[in-house]
């Protein structure tokens, strides 16, 4: 009798993974950033449209932001550009645009193509900065709030449903804690 | 023919392998052994099947690089570890340390084989007993 059972307790143990699996397919490769509850990291860097201007990270502390790494040679970043366009739309929040690895006039051109919603955009250009947040893909975007704590990282794409589950209820609880 | 073509295709490969890495300069054979065995201890975050040595990735290269300048400033193995750590979680490393959430990893394949160790006893056990039984019958 239990020598029946054992097969069949093996076969369920084996289709119990196989639908986690299943489950967790597409985001087996997201890895869970460290820095979410960290201070974002420093740096000082140009601005891409006036290089001469270079930006502290210590002046955009104050109101939350997002930080949304971007390139030209990044295709994720065209199917994604719509929806952060739409985001700026509504003014609910500041995108800092941070192109990274990029040369300046492919992303300038990148822009005249697509549109620039951005509040203003950074210019890593070597891309240490982006390895101090631990960016490995394109695009990958952090809610900071406004103590320029890291509260939240979208790897790759942003969309309508993050912003609505993730990101703007965030903005919403930062926006009354400044209030008091 | 065969043979020498495919001597040729693995000196090929080897080149293309060695192409890989940036030409390094090194105070000496240990400090390249160092840098040699921390790169390849470390994951490469953009292609997760490979170690930051063997992946082409322009991250890699990069972290390559900052990996090479954090050693000639005379940073220890731990503090090149923490500071890849620090940025991209313990899923860096090849070795995961054994703590609360990778405490699975570690005891799950030791469990494993001893239940497989177990059932194989059983199973041989069994055998011999029936195979007595057999010889029991046998003989009488």
């Amino acid at each position: 009798m239990i020598g029946r059972l054992v097969p069949i307790g093996i076969f369920v143990v084996l289709g119990l993974l196989l639908a986690v699996g299943l489950k967790i397919a597409d985001h087996k490769s997201d890895l869970p950033s460290p820095l979410i509850g960290k201070p974002m990291p420093a740096f000082s860097l140009p601005l891409l449209h006036e290089p001469e201007v270079t930006v502290d990270s210590d002046e955009l502390i104050g109101q939350p932001f997002l930080v949304n790494f971007w390139a030209s040679w990044c295709v994720t970043c065209r199917v994604e550009h719509p929806v952060i366009e739409e985001l700026a739309r509504t003014g609910a929040i500041r995108i800092i645009g941070m192109n990274f690895r990029d040369e300046s006039a492919d992303a300038k051109a990148w822009l005249q193509r697509f549109g620039d919603p951005y509040t203003m955009i950074i210019h890593d250009y070597s891309g240490r900065t982006s390895i101090d947040f631990g960016v490995y893909a394109a695009p990958e975007t952090f809610l900071v709030d406004e103590n320029g704590i890291i509260v939240f990282k979208q790897l790759g794409a942003l969309t309508p449903e993050v912003i609505n589950r993730e990101i703007l209820p965030r903005i919403a609880q930062t926006g009354g804690l400044a209030k008091r | 023919m065969k043979r020498l073509t495919l001597l040729f295709a693995l000196l090929l490969g080897a080149g293309a392998a060695a192409l890989a890495q940036e030409p390094l300069v090194f105070d000496d054979a240990a400090q390249e052994e160092r840098y040699n065995a921390l790169t390849l201890e470390l994951r490469c975050t953009v292609c997760q099947n490979q170690s930051l040595a063997d992946s082409d990735a322009p991250l890699a290269q990069d972290l390559r690089a900052e990996i090479y300048e954090m050693m000639m400033a005379g940073r220890s193995d731990e503090q090149i570890k923490t500071f890849m750590i620090e940025r991209y979680g313990d899923f860096v490393l090849y070795r995961p340390p054994v703590q609360g959430n990778t405490l699975a990893l570690w005891v799950i394949p030791v469990a494993l084989l001893f239940l497989g160790a177990v059932a194989v006893f059983f199973v041989v056990r069994n055998h011999n007993r029936k195979l007595a039984a057999r010889r029991e019958e046998e003989s009488a």
